[in-house]
């Protein structure tokens, strides 16, 4: 008899709790979601507060310089007493130019190839050992990179080239920048011709194809939009690059094209001055945001471009 | 007269066979070049780095003498920086994919989110640097801390757990989730109960990943003015720091030798803690892959 009792008040007591309850997960149910929103809004808010930091800056810089000599000196001479001081970022650019190019020189050939060959010829064994080892390369930091650029990549260019190099030049850095890359054209071109039917393959070769035709003549055509996406992703990576062109490619901005020579890329440049005791409001100050907003403005271009490549020319089969 | 001159046909046909070989061979070359590559780097700096490799190095603060110089400043403040980045990145990535997968309705704004994000992903990692310099560091006037350094680095892995989680989350079959609706369950109830246990274990691959990026990443610090040489350890999150990577870039940069053998030894130091992020990563997502 009093079990019933005790039982009956439980009930009623875990009815309410649950009614509590309901109204508390309620009240979950609106919230939560909002604090998700927030999340994704910060990630928005990461966009406006790069482009607002750099343009404000930038802004302050070109009060101070002209945007006309910004643009046409060539030279970039700024550790100097204010008069005599150059911003011309063309020579910090040909620098970044300069070791993009010998680093797409390595990178495209090397890294096209061996996509070719791990889509088209090796076996799934052989893809098995080698796709890890690719992703090992591309997960090794870039300090380790520009450590191997000056010591080792460089030495090896004095005793090669005829005439020997300078310790900082454009030629090191770039090769091993390219190097740095090999792995993501490689793995974005492969994934670009695995999305090429089967059938295609299997109908050239059953007209009598080789298989270095069938790679040549119906697979890359087929696959080029992606393949061209990832070469453009890769020219952006090689801007964009910083430690490898700091320790390796010297300081000394430069327009003319002497890759044996010490040069200055954009973002060396942003590191020299950061780690320089260069105060807080000083022209040398805002100029690190000038270059970092052109820097910012080449390889969003360069996003942009490999999107529109890769969604614009993609055949569907 | 043969309607086939076999001749010919069989002339051209080993050309074309002899061209298939030689560009296989070729292809292959290509890919045994990062091999090699791979190969001479690790041999290099194992050479170069493990005659100092010791004890005292790792315990060691930063010295002018490279006998007596070590990384431990570097180590604890890699460890710190990472104490900062890890939840943040980890609540906000996994927040906004959770809404990008769960709540988002298919309009503008949440297309619009999601170009942002590939977008970020795709700007260089020293633009965040200054992005850090000018909000945290000047801004809130966080100074060069631990603080600012691990929230500079928040945002620059953020892209990449945001994917990562994205892609985790749909794997998550809609049965399961109908399921849950089916037993009575709230939208909330099913997202914390059935669906972010089933993609915990994608989520946490990516975030590990992300976060080996985040420890070897050198040039946003710099630019934070992270130091170069330091001889004390972090005490809070407002103190001053330096990670491994730039430790290993202050000794790379000096001219002696000597510094370049320690900068090696650093750089072992380094690839065995991503190594074993990595096999972490790798381990979780085989052991707890769940395939529905």
């Amino acid at each position: 008899m009093s079990r019933d009792k005790t039982n009956q008040k439980s009930i009623r007591s875990m009815i309410q709790e649950n009614k509590s309850s309901r109204s508390q997960s309620a009240v979950m149910e609106k919230v939560v979601p909002k604090i998700f929103l927030i999340c994704a809004i910060i990630s928005i808010f990461t966009t406006i507060g790069i482009v607002f930091t750099l343009l404000t800056e930038t802004f302050t810089f070109f009060n101070r310089i002209s945007i006309v000599e910004f643009f046409t000196n060539t030279r970039w001479f700024p550790f100097t007493s204010d008069e005599n001081a150059d911003f011309g970022i063309i020579a910090l650019i040909m620098g970044t130019l300069t070791v993009t190019a010998i680093a797409m020189v390595v990178a495209i050939p090397i890294g096209l190839a061996a996509a070719i060959y791990l889509s088209e010829y090796a076996s799934a064994k052989t893809r098995k050992v080698i796709k890890p080892i690719l992703e090992v390369l591309a997960g090794i930091p870039t300090i380790v990179y520009g450590f191997f650029a000056l010591t080792f990549v460089t030495p090896l260019l004095d005793k090669i080239i005829p005439g020997g190099i300078s310790i900082f030049n454009a030629l090191s850095p770039g090769i091993v920048v390219g190097i740095m890359i090999i792995p993501m054209i490689a793995s974005l071109s492969e994934d670009a011709m695995n999305a090429v039917p089967n059938s295609m393959r299997e109908g050239a070769l059953a007209l009598g194809a080789t298989r270095f035709e069938v790679a040549m003549k119906v697979v890359l055509p087929a696959a080029l939009s992606g393949v061209i996406a990832s070469f453009v992703l890769g020219i952006s990576r090689a801007i964009g690059e910083t430690m490898i062109v700091t320790i390796a490619g010297g300081s000394r901005p430069t327009a003319d094209i002497n890759v044996t020579e010490s040069i200055q890329t954009m973002t060396a440049y942003i590191v020299q001055v950061s780690q320089g005791d260069t105060g807080y409001g000083t022209t040398i100050y805002y100029s690190i945001y000038a270059v970092g907003m052109t820097l910012f403005v080449f390889t969003l271009i360069m996003n942009l471009l490999a999107q529109f490549i890769s969604r614009k020319f993609r055949e569907e089969y | 007269m043969p309607l086939i001159n076999k001749e010919s046909v069989k002339k051209r046909m080993g050309t074309r066979l002899a061209a298939n070989g030689v560009a296989k061979f070729l292809f292959i070359l290509a890919t045994c070049f990062s091999l090699l590559v791979l190969g001479v780097l690790i041999y290099r700096i194992l050479s170069e780095g493990l005659p100092y490799l010791s004890l005292d190095f790792i315990t060691n603060f930063a010295s002018r003498m490279p006998e007596r110089a070590g990384i431990w400043a570097a180590l604890l403040g890699t460890i710190w920086v990472m104490a900062v980045t890890a939840p943040v990145s980890f609540i906000l990535g996994v927040g906004t994919a959770i809404y990008l997968e769960e709540y988002a309705k298919k309009n503008a704004f949440t297309k619009f989110v999601q170009i942002n994000i590939s977008n970020l992903a795709g700007v260089p990692s020293i633009v965040f640097g200054l992005l850090g310099l000018t909000i945290f560091v000047r801004l809130l006037g966080l100074g060069s801390s631990v603080l600012a350094g691990g929230l500079t680095m928040s945002l620059l892995i953020l892209p990449v757990i945001v994917v990562a989680s994205q892609e985790a989350i749909r794997t998550v079959p809609r049965e399961i989730r109908e399921a849950s609706f089916g037993m009575g369950a709230t939208k909330w109830q099913t997202i914390r109960r059935i669906v972010f246990p089933a993609a915990l274990p994608g989520i946490l691959t990516g975030t590990i990943l992300a976060l080996s990026r985040a420890v070897g990443e050198t040039a946003p610090l710099l630019v934070l003015g992270a130091l170069a040489y330091v001889a004390f350890v972090p005490e809070n999150i407002f103190s001053q720091f330096t990670v491994l990577p730039i430790q290993l870039y202050n000794w790379t940069s000096r001219p002696q030798e000597e510094f370049h053998m320690i900068a090696a030894s650093g750089i072992i130091i380094l690839l065995i803690i991503l190594l074993i992020m990595n096999s972490i990563a790798v381990l979780i997502r085989n052991k707890f892959h769940k395939r529905f």
